[in-house]
């Protein structure tokens, strides 16, 4: 599902944030990257998202060489994998509803069944009845599972999730955590980014650990 | 994405600009208004135009030549070219004066009447004055009859007073060039008044487009909203312009007909035809839509997700 092979990653400003990075995830996994902040976990995922290119070595998704996507061909690419950001990226000026919505209709869906999969994924992260809500009226905890729902509404294969529970106090980490697991449950293949190992020890996933742009042997 | 999701989508992004540029109506209505002016002034210019076309078209009796026969010409000879002339088809009408009408004219009106007493003869020649047809006149076709009444024998002179005529025609041809670049130039102003409103509408709306692209959203989705604000806002112009015209021309329109009183004349102000108004309603779109697509797809590109 997902290969990085010898992929190195500078920014214009000479930080080198991956330095060789090689790992294989298989379709339907559960994986965790973890590392202490500046690992190159954020750098990774951008990676997978193309929001950034690699300097060097290859990123192939679903045995794609991520190398062939044209710029054209980005948000087509985007569509097609769900992405949850740590400060969860809502439009606050529109109701959760809308923001669920966004991928389907720029997808071109049709209304009615926008309707429906918007309530089944709100459903899903247990945000029923909230559709007339401003994302600024809910929790923290509640605007990060609108964001996970704006990212399966469009039943991706692949989910991705860069520092979820970031700002989360432990018990709202791991509802947010076991949504996840649940997702992957169903067969979707869920790549979480996060620091906070205590937590991630209550699921026996797989673990990808970097240190300084490297992985580390497990 | 089937033909009608296509259009429902268009029409909600179309509500939805509309709805988003109604909760801002000071910001709207002076993008609006600068918009309004710019196609207010060439609109009016050229109303001005047409109104002075208009008032000076019925002055046909400008175009009236005088016809002065040779001394020398019989009697006969003036109702004779007078029946030759009648027959052209760029001839409207023709009058004779006889030397003597003539003479008992200018002895009534001049005040010379005993002075003229003194003259053993009559020293003026017989006259015709001849309309030229509605078509035939314009500063051109006067100059071909003239030249053609010219060459017919017994003619001393033929006069035409028509300097004045061509100096106004010679004046409008300039003001319908400077109408025609102000037009130019303002439109442009149109297209640059509404771009730079939708660089900073995209300026503030920097995120929403950033998450909208991380989401999978074409450059071209992120822009049409943007699109449809200027179309809105050219509709919106271009029909606050027209609303200016008419009042313009409605606070005219009075001392106009008053003027026009004085001269004799039955001239009424012309408003705008509504063909011109729905003409300018569509440029103000076509203008307004040019300049956001500009904007828009410069800027909109230039937003990257990081």
């Amino acid at each position: 599902m997902i290969h990085f092979d010898q992929v190195h990653k500078r920014y214009p400003n000479g930080r080198e944030a991956l330095a060789g990075v090689s790992f294989k995830i298989e379709q339907g996994e559960l994986a965790f990257l973890t590392g202490h902040s500046g690992a190159g976990k954020s750098s990774i995922l951008k990676l997978i998202a193309l929001i950034e290119r690699p300097s060097r070595g290859q990123v192939f998704i679903n045995q794609q060489n991520t190398a062939g996507i044209k710029p054209r061909g980005i948000p087509k690419f985007r569509r097609s994998l769900g992405v949850v950001f740590q400060d969860h990226k809502l439009l606050h000026d529109r109701p959760v509803s809308d923001n669920v919505a966004l991928p389907l209709i720029i997808a071109g869906v049709a209304r009615r069944e926008i309707d429906k999969r918007v309530r089944a994924a709100l459903d899903q992260v247990g945000l029923l009845g909230k559709e007339k809500s401003r994302p600024l009226e809910l929790s923290t905890g509640e605007q990060q599972r609108v964001g996970i729902a704006r990212a399966v509404v469009g039943k991706p294969t692949l989910l991705i999730a860069d520092e979820p529970t970031g700002n989360l106090d432990p018990q709202l980490a791991l509802e947010i955590m076991r949504l996840f697991k649940r997702f992957n449950d169903v067969g979707v293949t869920v790549v979480v980014a996060t620091h906070d190992v205590h937590l991630i020890d209550q699921f026996g996933a797989r673990r990808i650990v970097l240190d300084q742009g490297r992985v580390c042997a497990p | 994405m089937s033909l009608q999701a296509y259009f429902a989508r268009h029409t909600q992004t179309l509500i939805g600009s509309l709805g988003r540029i109604v909760h801002q109506p000071f910001a709207t209505l002076m993008t609006m208004g600068v918009v309004a002016v710019a196609l207010a002034l060439p609109l009016f210019l050229n109303l001005l135009l047409t109104n002075v076309h208009a008032a000076t078209g019925n002055w046909n009796n400008a175009f009236d030549l005088s016809v002065y026969l040779d001394k020398k010409a019989d009697a006969g000879r003036a109702a004779a070219l007078a029946k030759q002339l009648r027959l052209r088809g760029d001839v409207a009408a023709v009058r004779v004066i006889t030397a003597d009408q003539a003479l008992a004219e200018f002895r009534q009106d001049s005040g010379f009447g005993k002075a003229l007493d003194a003259l053993t003869d009559n020293p003026l020649p017989d006259t015709l004055v001849v309309t030229p047809a509605l078509d035939a006149s314009t500063p051109g076709g006067t100059d071909a009859l003239k030249l053609a009444i010219g060459a017919l024998p017994d003619v001393h002179t033929v006069q035409l007073d028509t300097e004045w005529v061509k100096r106004l025609y010679a004046m409008l041809d300039i003001l319908r060039r400077v109408i025609l670049l102000t037009g130019g130039i303002l439109g442009l102003g149109v297209m640059l008044i509404v771009g730079n409103t939708i660089r900073l509408d995209i300026l503030n709306r920097r995120s929403e487009i950033e998450v909208m692209k991380l989401v999978g959203a074409t450059d071209g989705f992120a822009r049409r909203p943007f699109l449809y604000s200027g179309v809105w806002y050219g509709l919106g112009g271009g029909a606050l312009a027209l609303i200016l015209v008419a009042i313009a021309t409605g606070v005219l329109a009075r001392p106009v007909d008053a003027l026009a009183k004085l001269y004799g004349s039955q001239f009424h102000l012309r408003g705008l035809p509504w063909t011109l108004g729905a003409c300018v309603v569509l440029v103000a779109v076509a203008l307004a839509w040019l300049g956001s697509w500009l904007a828009a797809t410069r800027h909109i590109r230039s937003i990257d997700p990081t």
